[in-house]
């Protein structure tokens, strides 16, 4: 009984969240990483970009509820979703053109284009606070818990509970059928091939005929379909505020380099191994081991490794470790 | 210095002495000040980019580090909270450095493999564990001691010049860490770990109560000018304003900005000089050797890492100086104010539009885009009024676009980025 009670802890308070929080970093990290992999250069305008799509979404949202639409327990957002897509891909087509094509074409270095993508990031930063402001922003509606962790315990009986949020449950599937789409798409069809053929080698896809322009358009309808995914989902699983959006770049960037950068399978494992540690270490583990060790050799401190507000040096120090130790992370990404 | 950089630096300055008429002179020497210390920001992440092209965007962190020192150096120390705690923080610190030091000797002495895993894991596991146990009730302790005004350490409580000091030296220090660590990697993985390295100092910053208060801000550092109270019933100054025509409220908080700028100016003109002997001595040709071309460096014999390692450190310290500066002028340590697009990406653009790799440029661009970060919001204000003078008083839509013109600095910023990037990518003034 005891052990089945701290099993049920340990998922209300570490896995659930860690798996939902996983997803959504899994959705934004496979973005970083196909940007990676076609266009060579760290897109530093991720997290804003994903501000963006989802400010997009909000504000689709709020019309919806104003014109009285709803998908009854489910969030209106899922609706939504469609003009935030659009929004995201207009705005990362707009910086193509205008902003990264250039430097496509003079072949500048990687790190050239990386500040292009810092005032990029700038831009973008602007604009979202302009449209939607730098506050807080609650967009969740429909019902909030598939069950509750009351329910879960007058259920089964045991003294401890779990529940499940609704948007919790979205965030999997969601993430679940986006991520079967993308492979699928990478692997099975002609245009997924030609992506990856361009990844592999440029110079041997040009050959072959594989319109550049057109691979890179297509990268970055997808990475505004993830994008906007991935932002609207976090918002609706926590709340959007553009800041929080922005910091989110870290454990991001730390998931598909953890992963290997450009390879689509490493930033989804990554993401689920960053999201583990951060919400693993910043859980107090003392009710867990008082339900698991004998009477007496409970622990007298509440066992948290570190507070809450250093999750992000969670992302950081695995980072360091996986640069340090295994440069292409853990499935071989590209190195140059 | 050509005629063209002087002409720019003439316009610059034109530009401050305008907002002295136009909006007062309070505000054009508060301006002067920041420019200043901006200024110096630059130039630190210059050293580092210009001179050696190492693409670090933490230089919040150094900047933040910097704010520290002036606590740590220039408060009084709180004896009940030593008495209470002090030698339990130390301990446990020493904890710490022991832990990683025995876990790095670790890692080189024990041959690869499953032994060396095993043994780091122990060493880790064990020194947390004695670290949390020695550090935490030592930190209850001192954050418990008289909670209201003080729950932490103090400082040393030396005169707030010798800050500067220990700022660049605390800032050297942990990007001596950082470097050790992260240097060596490809550019934009350095980005990312000196980003979240920046991330990791705020948050020890805003959490660590027992070392400044954290969020709860430590204000009332000590002033190396005179205070403004002070001057105003002093009838030696007094007299002076009255020769001068000036009321003694304005005139004291010139004053006291006019010696902030002096002292700030002083510090510029030494980095300044420092900085540009560095780049013309062999050393800085070295420098731009490694970066133009890192592997033929490596031929000539130049040990890269270790320049590299150098090089960061240098720019980390003057970052850290900037920062301590900034504390010091403001006279309070707040760490919720540190915000990356603020204390480090603002600090890149002004090196770009300046002109990387020329330490004037730097500073004109430190000067310039800190104008422009200032003044672009009321211009904005002044757009929208514009713009949405012709919708109804009571419109939704045009309050929003009112309280939104704060923004628009943002987006400004963003586009002379993009701008100088693409068509002068060398910047305002070239590197020679």
């Amino acid at each position: 009984m005891d052990f089945l009670n701290a099993l049920v802890l340990l998922a209300n308070f570490v896995l659930i969240p860690a798996i939902s929080y996983g997803s959504q970093l899994a959705l934004g990290a496979l973005g970083i990483t196909l940007i990676f992999a076609i266009l060579r250069f760290s897109h530093f305008a991720h997290g804003d970009v994903m501000a963006f799509g989802t400010a997009g979404v909000i504000l689709t949202t709020w019309a919806l509820q104003a014109a009285g639409v709803s998908l009854g327990p489910l969030p209106t957002a899922l609706l939504a979703l469609p003009v935030g897509i659009v929004a995201s891909a207009a705005i990362l087509l707009a910086a193509d053109r205008s902003v990264y094509r250039f430097y496509r074409k003079v072949k500048a270095k990687p790190i050239v284009v990386v500040m292009a993508s810092l005032g990029v990031m700038f831009v973008v930063n602007g604009l979202v606070r302009f449209v939607i402001g730098p506050n807080d922003q609650n967009f969740a509606d429909g019902a909030r818990f598939l069950f509750t962790v009351r329910e879960f315990r007058d259920a089964t009986g045991l003294a401890e509970g779990m529940g499940i949020r609704i948007s919790q449950v979205i965030t999997v599937v969601v993430t679940a059928i986006v991520v079967a789409a993308l492979f699928w798409f990478l692997n099975r069809t002609r245009t997924g091939k030609s992506m990856r053929a361009f990844s592999d080698n440029e110079d041997l896809a040009l050959l072959s005929g594989i319109n550049p322009e057109r691979v890179v358009t297509v990268t970055w309808l997808i990475v505004a379909v993830l994008v906007t995914m991935a932002g609207t989902l976090y918002g609706l699983d926590k709340s959007f505020k553009a800041f929080t959006y922005f910091q989110l770049l870290l454990p991001m960037f730390a998931a598909a380099i953890l992963g290997g950068m450009g390879n689509p399978v490493g930033a989804v494992v990554g993401a689920f191994v960053i999201a583990l540690s951060e919400v693993g270490v910043t859980y107090a583990f003392r009710k867990f081991l008082e339900y698991l060790l004998p009477d007496g050799m409970a622990p007298e401190g509440l066992v948290q490794l570190l507070s809450t507000d250093y999750k992000f040096a969670v992302s950081f120090v695995l980072l360091v470790v996986v640069l340090l130790v295994r440069p292409t992370g853990l499935f071989k990404g590209q190195t140059q | 210095m050509n005629l063209r950089n002087v002409i720019l630096f003439a316009i610059m300055a034109a530009l401050l002495v305008l907002v002295g008429f136009l909006q007062s002179p309070s505000v054009a020497m508060g301006m002067v000040n920041m420019c200043l210390i901006s200024a110096i920001m630059a130039l630190g992440v210059n050293i580092q980019w210009g001179y050696a092209g190492l693409f670090s965007v933490g230089t919040m962190g150094f900047v933040a580090l910097g704010g520290l020192a002036v606590v740590l150096t220039s408060m009084p120390p709180v004896h009940e909270a030593w008495s209470a705690g002090g030698l339990g923080v130390l301990g446990a610190l020493a904890i710490g450095v022991l832990t990683i030091v025995a876990a790095v000797q670790a890692w080189k002495r024990v041959p690869a493999g499953l032994g060396r895993m095993g043994a780091l894991l122990v060493i880790l596991v064990v020194g947390f564990v004695a670290y949390r146990a020695v550090l935490d009730p030592a930190v209850d302790a001192i954050e418990g001691t008289n909670t209201a005004v003080a729950g932490y350490l103090g400082g040393m409580g030396l005169p707030v010049l010798l800050s500067w000091v220990t700022a660049m030296g605390l800032a050297a220090g942990v990007a001596w860490v950082i470097g050790k660590v992260s240097l060596g990697l490809r550019s934009d993985y350095l980005a990312i770990a000196t980003l979240g390295i920046a991330e990791v100092i705020i948050a020890v910053l805003k959490n660590e109560d027992w070392l400044s208060r954290g969020v709860r801000n430590v204000n009332g550092l000590p002033r190396p000018v005179p205070y403004e109270v002070a001057l105003q019933t002093n009838p030696t100054f007094l007299s002076w304003a009255e020769w001068l025509g000036l009321g003694a409220t304005e005139a004291s908080s010139l004053f006291v900005k006019a010696c902030y700028a002096l002292l700030f100016a002083i510090v510029l003109a030494i980095i300044m000089w420092l900085s540009e002997r560095a780049w013309k001595s062999p050393w800085g040709r070295m420098m731009r050797a490694i970066r133009d071309n890192e592997t033929s460096a490596k031929a000539m014999g130049k040990d890269v890492k270790a320049r590299h390692l150098q090089v960061f450190i240098l720019g980390a310290a003057v970052c850290g100086l900037a920062g301590a500066m900034l504390v010091t002028l403001d006279g309070l340590l707040t760490p919720g104010s540190y915000q990356p697009l603020r204390f480090t990406f603002l600090i890149w653009v002004m090196v770009i539009v300046g002109g990387s790799g020329n330490n004037w440029g730097s500073v004109l661009g430190g000067f310039l885009i800190w104008f422009l970060w200032v003044q672009v919001e009321p211009i904005g204000l002044w757009l929208i009024g514009l713009l949405t003078a012709s919708m109804p008083e009571d419109s939704g839509l045009r309050a929003h676009l009112i309280d939104s013109a704060a923004h628009v600095r943002l987006m400004t910023m963003g586009v002379i980025l993009l701008l100088v990037l693409r068509f002068a990518p060398k910047g305002l003034i070239p590197e020679k």
